[in-house]
Order: C-alpha cells, then structure tokens, then sequence
C-alpha cells in the first residue's frame, strides 16, 4: 500500500469519525410522549403561577401570529439566516405540545431541545430560560398544558442549508450556550437578584438590547449594549444610554409599569409588548428589575444630571413657537407642539418632551422616524392614548425636515445623515409589513 | 372589527383597520360635528379627544384605537357648558364655523395641561389649528376667558 492511499485511508477514518463524534454529541433522546390532554391536572394556584409568568416572558408575543390563535404559533421572525416561525404550544397532541411530558417541556425551556430530540434554533430564547428555576419551568408547564387546544401545524422555516441542519446548533450551543439555573449574586440584596433572575432569565431583556454576532449569538462582552431588532433600536441599557435624563429607580419603575416616564417618554414598538407582558406581574418585581437596571446603568452616578436635564430641556421650549421664518420651525410646530409642547419647570407626561426623548438622542434616527411613520396606538405605550400616524400626512423630506430641526435646537449632539433616503426605505418597510 | 367609547356609548365598527378614525366618527356613528381639513393632520378641524388627549382623527387609524375612550364635540359637555363653549358664545367668536370644533377641543386639552395659559402656551398649543376666517384673537381672548372662569365654575359646583 502506497503512503498516499494509507494517508487517504487515515484522512477517511478520521473524518467519519469526526462526523460521527460530532452527531453522537448532538444527539439528544426524545422524550416518549404521554397520553394526549385532560390526563393530567394541575393546581389551579399552580396554573395561575404559570400565566404570570407567561405575561413577563412574553410568550405570547412571539407564539401567536398577527390575528392568530393565541400560543399557536406562526409567528414570523426575521432572521438574518431566513425566516423562523414560532410553533404552537398549546396543548394539541398532533401540532402543539400535548404529548410533552413535563421532563420534556423542562428540557426544551433549559436546553433547547424539543421533545422529539431535535435541537431549537435560538430564536427561542433558551440561552435566558435556562436560567428558571425548576418551579417556575412547573408553573409555566401547568399554565400552557391546560390552554385551549389549537390545531396549528407548524409553518416551514426559510433557514438555508446548511444553518437548516438541527444538529449543528449542538455545536453553536457548544460555543455561545452555556446551560445552568440562575445563581444569587453575593453581596447583592434579595430585590437585585430577583430583578436579574428576571431580566436575565424569564423577561430575556438581553435577546434585543444585546447586539449579537454573525452567529447569532449574543456577544458576551456587550451585554445590554443595545442592538438593533425588527427594524428599531433598542437602546442600550448600560451607562452608555444616550438619553439626556439618567434611568434611575423611580424612572425605570415608571416606565415598566406604565409604558411612560417623564424623563424619557413612550415604549412604542417592540417594547410596547414588553410593558404589556410585565403588567402581569407583581408590582415587587417590576420594582426588582428597575433596581437592577439603575444598577446596571449606574443611574446612581448620573441621578445628579436629571435636575439639569430637566431645566436644559425646558429652556428649549419657546423655540419655534410664534412668528418667524424658519420653515422647519414652523413645519415642526404645526404637526407635533400641540401634543409635545411643554412649560414651566417640569414636562407633563402626557406630553413626551422630545428634548428628553432617547429617539432624539440616539446615534440612528430609526426610532424616531418609526414613531413619526407608524404612530403609537391606544395598546401601546400609555394605553388609551394615541400618536397617530404620519405616514400619509407627511413627506419624507418633512419627516426629514422635522428630525433635522429637532436634533439640531432640542440637543447638542452631531445631526443625522442620509434622513430622506432612511425615511423612504423605512417607509417601504413598514407598508411592505401590513 | 374595532370596539371602543365614542362619548361614553361603546361602539363595535367593522371597516379596514387603516380606515381614518374620522371617518368612521362621521359617515358610520354619525357624529357630524367633527369636520374634514386638510386630511393630512396639518388644520386641526378633525381634532377629537382619545384617552383625553387631543388627536387628529383624520391621520389616526381605526385599528389605533381599540379599547380607547374617544370624545367628540358633542360629548365635551351633555348641556354644551363647558367654559369653552359659553365663552364662545359670549365672545362670538366664530365667523364660518368650520375650524370651531377642532378649536374647542383643542383648547379644552390646552386648558387641561395649562389652566392658566401664557400667550407662549397657547401659541404653542393652538398653532396646529388653522382658521381661515382669521379669528385667532377671538379665540385667544376666548381661551382666556374660560381660563379665568374655569376655577369659579368648579367652585360654583
């Protein structure tokens, strides 16, 4: 035997068993399934347990499609690999999780993988769940095997070969996943903690604020260093926020309770669900994540500026009010002082201050533009209320116009670029969407 | 289909979730005391209450409002005598009308945030709203009256 065939053999051998250790590392058994529903019950304070927590993880938001069946799946969620539709899991033995053991749904929610053994993409935030306590995994199970059964069969997903192949998340889960409960940071008080369980576990602030990299995967370095996520900025939530007025305590508080603070205005978009979910939990644990949070950002150093923020903001507001021939004064006061005017020494909430507003501070127009285009319904943000939508009324180059204005007499940061082109792109988007 | 308040009246309408809210409040409810501008939420003339706040109805999207509060000029005052309204009246401040309904709103919420309003505030507050007739000092001269009548009347019960 020549030296090049033994080479060739030993290539051979050890690229099959290369393969071959690769997929006995990824696979994982399936679970047997149980009887179909009804079989089991629950305590119903268990039950009720389960639907809190399913408020202040939002699963809803991302396991219903837009006029769907609520928990059944079909969501779309873009991907830079394609399209991932979330899947039905309501109790329905065929398409939803009905034959899921509580073994299987407790895996699934700590190690991303289903109960048939293949691996969850990580668009399923598994990589924050695994941080639930087993009771709480208990809770959620009760809650979402005793749901109304839905027959939705899940949708098929656009991921390309060869990122379609389940068994390579067992390495992705090798390099970015690591699997274990959430542990107490020492020195820490009980109310931190129970605010980091939460954020870093069932709420998965980090799945949007966290930029992640090229393989998806959250960038540990860069926790909470904002990120941008369906077409928005979520800004970050460490020191590095760019709002004028800290994120203290009482701000973060106000903010998660009731969808609007005085220092930094409205959640729109995609955290306008984050509100609504979080609304199902107890007032002691939006506390816990608003102490974190101010931690986090260290609002306890800047908590001095907010005094001054304030007063800088409010001395900005007689600009553009009255006669003059500034047209994008001008343009800007008909369209948003009748809403967004201020006086006196402290802004109304009611009236969201934009010279506070983080849209107007942040490095990317995005959020701005996106409010301007969209507007805010009576469901987002401060419920009841409405922004209503200027993407008929006007122009790019008046949103433009106004961004550019604002910027340039409410802040002192650099002006934007590109606005006309970002408005038109962005407005192209948004009709494509609906 | 979208449910919500028009004057404390629940109301379930089925149209297309962008049909504008004016829309619905004048050709299918029937409100017609809200008038038609501009259609771009640059007059004010469509101008109705949701959630207590002013809103341009005519840029405001049906599917925007589910669940909300909405008041008209109708529902500002069940006997019309609301400060507005009397020192309207008083003042005649109206010349064609058109504008008037989307004014009074306005100045309602404007009195609500300011209720003692700088010229600055009302100004500010009022510039979206455009007469053709030209009766901003009226209004103005107005809004102040209702301002300095506004704590009697709520001392007066």
């Amino acid at each position: 035997m020549s030296l090049l065939k033994k080479l060739l053999i030993c290539f051979v051998a050890l690229g099959s068993a290369g393969i071959l250790g690769f997929f006995a590392l990824a696979w994982r058994p399936a679970i047997a399934p149980i009887l179909p529903s009804g079989s089991q019950t629950f305590a119903p304070e268990l039950i009720a347990k389960g639907e809190k927590l399913a408020g202040g993880g939002y699963c809803a938001e991302c396991h219903t499609a837009k006029g769907g069946k609520v928990f059944a799946g079909g969501y779309a969620m873009k991907t830079p690999f394609g399209v991932l539709y979330s899947t039905n899991i309501t109790p329905d033995p065929e398409t939803g999780i009905g034959l899921w053991s509580e073994a299987a749904f407790a895996r699934a929610m700590h190690e991303g993988v289903a109960r048939d053994g293949s691996h969850l993409f990580p668009g399923f935030p598994f990589d924050h769940f695994t941080k639930l306590s087993d009771d709480d995994v208990k809770a959620l199970y009760a809650y979402f095997m005793t749901r109304p059964s839905v027959r939705a069969p899940a949708l098929a997903n656009t991921i390309p070969f060869p990122f379609s192949i389940r068994a390579f998340q067992a390495g992705w889960k090798l390099l970015f996943f690591s699997s274990g409960r959430f542990e107490p940071v020492a020195g820490k008080s009980d109310e931190w903690n129970r605010g980091a369980y939460l954020a870093l576990g069932l709420s998965h602030c980090g799945a949007c604020h966290t930029p992640r990299n090229l393989l998806g995967a959250e960038k540990s370095g860069d926790t909470y260093a904002g990120a941008v996520v369906d077409n928005w900025i979520a800004p970050p939530l460490t020191g590095a926020n760019p709002a004028p007025g800290p994120w203290t305590e009482d701000e973060l508080y106000s903010y998660l309770r009731s969808g609007v603070s005085v220092l930094h205005g409205t959640a729109a978009g995609p955290m306008s669900p984050v509100v609504q979910g979080l609304s199902a939990l107890s007032e002691s644990d939006v506390r816990a994540l608003a102490v974190y949070f101010a931690d986090i950002d260290n609002a306890g150093y800047r908590s001095a500026s907010a005094d001054l923020a304030v007063a800088r903001a409010m001395s900005y507001a007689g600009l553009g009010i009255r006669q003059q021939f500034d047209s994008d004064a001008r343009l800007y006061t008909a369209a948003c002082a009748s809403c967004h005017y201020n006086a006196g020494h402290v802004p109304l909430a009611v009236r969201p201050e934009l010279a506070l507003n983080s849209a107007l501070s942040l490095p990317d127009p995005t959020n701005l533009i996106q409010v301007v285009l969209r507007g805010v319904s009576s469901e987002e943000g401060m419920p009841g209320v409405v922004m209503p939508s200027f993407e008929r009324a006007l122009s790019d180059a008046d949103i433009a116009r106004i961004a550019t204005y604002l910027r340039r007499t409410r802040t002192n940061l650099p002006p934007w670029s590109g606005l006309e082109a970002k408005v038109a792109a962005m407005r192209r988007q948004i009709s494509a969407s609906q | 289909m979208t449910s919500f308040h028009i004057n404390g009246r629940p109301v379930a309408i089925n149209v297309e979730e962008d049909t504008p809210l004016l829309w619905v409040i004048r050709d299918l409810i029937g409100l017609t005391g809200t008038k038609f501008g501009c259609g771009i939420g640059m007059c004010g003339a469509c101008t109705v209450h949701v959630g207590g706040r002013p809103t341009r109805s005519c840029i405001t999207p049906i599917g925007a409002v589910a669940g909300a509060e909405i008041t008209t000029i109708e529902g500002l005052s069940l006997t019309g005598q609301h400060p507005l309204q009397k020192a309207w009246i008083d003042l005649q401040v109206p010349q064609c009308g058109y504008c008037q309904a989307g004014q009074i709103m306005q100045a309602a919420s404007l009195l609500k945030d300011f209720p003692t309003p700088s010229d600055q505030d009302i100004d500010a507050v009022m510039t979206g709203n455009l007469c053709r007739c030209m009766t901003y000092v009226r209004i103005r001269k107005a809004i102040k009256q209702a301002a300095a009548e506004a704590p009697k009347a709520a001392i007066n019960g």
